[in-house]
């Protein structure tokens, strides 16, 4: 991958990553998300990963990041009052976030050790048909064992959801619904 | 070399798609002249005197934009500046670069050099269209929010929700086109419908996949917001959606990414179910060949000008399909719209998709 790509496009991306923590506008906030995800799946792509690449940008720009925009948007959220009035919080999250940060460092560290020179790659790397037979063969039972934990959670959110017992309990969750039920049919 | 010719094709392409887009606004005011029986857009003053013939085309080709772009670029207040400036630019980048990794043509060997006619050759093709598709939500949300406008906000919400539940239809959809042709490659998809179907038919994806055609162009509907799905900018209601605080330029990026859209929808309809540019009985390589005839031999630069053509013939035809679809239907109602995408398309393609991949299996079985 060329430098002249990489420094600008890792600025980008470090710079999105900062504007997601720093914004105090929750909708800032998930665009900047969205644009470092973008990055994310710029950089799959120069390290040959193009299905990946575009499994990013489908699922996580595309599905995930648009649904986030979406409940934002609607329950048009001023600013960001979460975290500022609760330093408990703010305190763990920040120690959460240096441990991982400290753990991907040593992680790294000892990948690129000096005078290393890294694998060759074969051709067919991050082909779609390598992909599936590692998805579908090798890491079988994990795979669909996190699409049971996906339809565990929506269930979850559904009951959760049923639990309030009518729409009118809550004002703002109650428009979008009561638009589609009370027009004439 | 390599990157050059990639280089010019991928230019190319965005200046036909954009080029073609300016034109359909021409052909929807005609189109609609023609739905509404009236004369239609017909003042061109520049060459009117000259001209024997009509040239309202000129007038929305130049005049226009002309207007559009040197009109004042009005910023309402407590606007957030930088969405509202990027919305235009987010909604109008997908829809005109997705074409791009749409083939118009097979491989042509010019000087020794084989030259794919795909602007960008991915084996991945397929996805990174819908990766694309995907994001055009992102212009409808950043204008409806940056605009501080309810009625915009309300537009963005409702686009929002729509593409979300007809994307679902439509993903469904291509999987089962993945099924049948078995690669993500668009090129290896067109190459695929180059055969006969019963001896007679071409072997397109449409007479295989006639369900998925439907839905697919239904949701591809859906997908450019416009009648009889045009919820998120309809003007009896919320003036203009999403858009209502934009004007000059930036609105007129709106409208051409619109008219963008119509474009890909078309061009991913033709390749997919209409061979893209699959000439039928015109094989690339054996020549022309109607069934029960032993094929004719034409010169290659003939069969690609044929198969070129025919691409475009087709992309051409399901542009002005779209732009009928606009001006017969009525809008629908916001539960029938939801119902249709969530009720009624998403159980069909489920149940399209589970059929197909079990006649894939038998059939595989089968031999």
């Amino acid at each position: 991958m060329s430098p002249l790509v990489f420094y600008p496009l890792a600025f980008v991306c470090i710079a999105s990553a900062m504007g997601v923590v720093l914004s105090k506008n929750p909708v800032r906030s998930a665009l900047c998300l969205v644009s470092a995800l973008f990055c994310l799946a710029i950089f799959y792509v120069f390290l040959q990963a193009h299905l990946v690449a575009a499994l990013q940008i489908i699922v996580y720009a595309g599905a995930v990041m648009v649904l986030f925009l979406f409940v934002i948007t609607l329950l048009n959220l001023e600013s960001d009052r979460g975290l500022g009035e609760r330093p408990a919080l703010s305190g763990i999250g920040f120690c959460a976030g240096a441990f991982v940060a400290a753990s991907l460092v040593a992680a790294l560290s000892s990948a690129v050790a000096p005078g290393s020179r890294g694998v060759v790659l074969p051709q067919t790397f991050g082909t779609t048909k390598v992909l599936a037979r590692q998805l579908f063969g090798d890491y079988l039972v994990a795979f669909e064992l996190t699409s049971v934990l996906l339809l565990v959670a929506v269930v979850g959110a559904v009951v959760l959801a049923k639990r309030d017992g009518s729409y009118e309990g809550d004002e703002q969750d109650a428009a979008p619904a009561r638009q589609s039920e009370e027009a004439p049919h | 070399m390599e990157w050059l010719i990639g280089g010019i094709e991928s230019l190319g392409v965005i200046l036909v798609v954009l080029t073609l887009s300016a034109m359909l606004l021409w052909v929807e005011r005609k189109g609609s002249a023609l739905v509404q029986n009236r004369v239609g857009a017909n003042r061109a003053g520049v060459f009117r005197i000259a001209a024997p013939f009509n040239l309202g085309f000129m007038n929305t080709l130049m005049a226009d934009p002309l207007k559009l772009f040197t009109k004042e670029d009005f910023i309402p207040a407590g606007a957030d500046r930088l969405g509202h400036a990027l919305a235009p630019c987010v909604a109008l980048f997908p829809a005109v670069v997705t074409f791009a990794a749409i083939p118009f043509g097979d491989t042509i060997e010019v000087g020794g050099r084989i030259i794919n006619l795909q602007a960008i050759n991915l084996d991945v093709g397929f996805l990174y269209i819908t990766a694309l598709v995907s994001l055009g939500v992102y212009g409808i949300v950043l204008a409806g929010w940056a605009s501080n406008n309810r009625w915009a906000l309300l537009g963005s919400i409702r686009g929002s929700a729509q593409m979300i539940s007809y994307e679902l239809a439509m993903g469904i959809s291509l999987v089962s086109m993945i099924l049948l042709y078995g690669t993500l490659d668009m090129q290896e998809m067109v190459r695929w419908q180059g055969g006969l179907l019963f001896g007679v038919l071409p072997a397109w994806g449409v007479f295989y996949q006639p369900v998925a055609f439907l839905i697919v162009l239904t949701a591809g509907i859906a997908e450019t917001k416009r009648v009889p799905f045009d919820l998120p900018e309809c003007e009896s209601e919320l003036i203009a959606g999403y858009y209502t605080e934009y004007s000059g330029g930036k609105q007129a990026c709106f409208m051409l990414s619109d008219f963008a859209e119509i474009v890909m929808v078309s061009g991913l309809v033709t390749t997919l179910f209409f061979g893209g540019w699959q000439v039928p009985y015109l094989d690339s390589k054996a020549g022309l060949g109607l069934p029960g005839m032993t094929p004719m031999a034409l010169p290659a630069a003939l069969i690609t000008a044929l198969q070129v053509g025919a691409f475009v013939v087709k992309v051409l035809f399901f542009c002005c399909f779209q732009i009928l679809v606009r001006w017969t239907l009525p809008r629908f109602r916001y539960d029938q719209l939801m119902n249709l995408g969530w009720k009624k398309m998403m159980p069909i393609a489920l149940l399209n998709m589970a059929a197909t991949a079990l006649i894939i299996l038998l059939v595989e079985q089968g031999r």
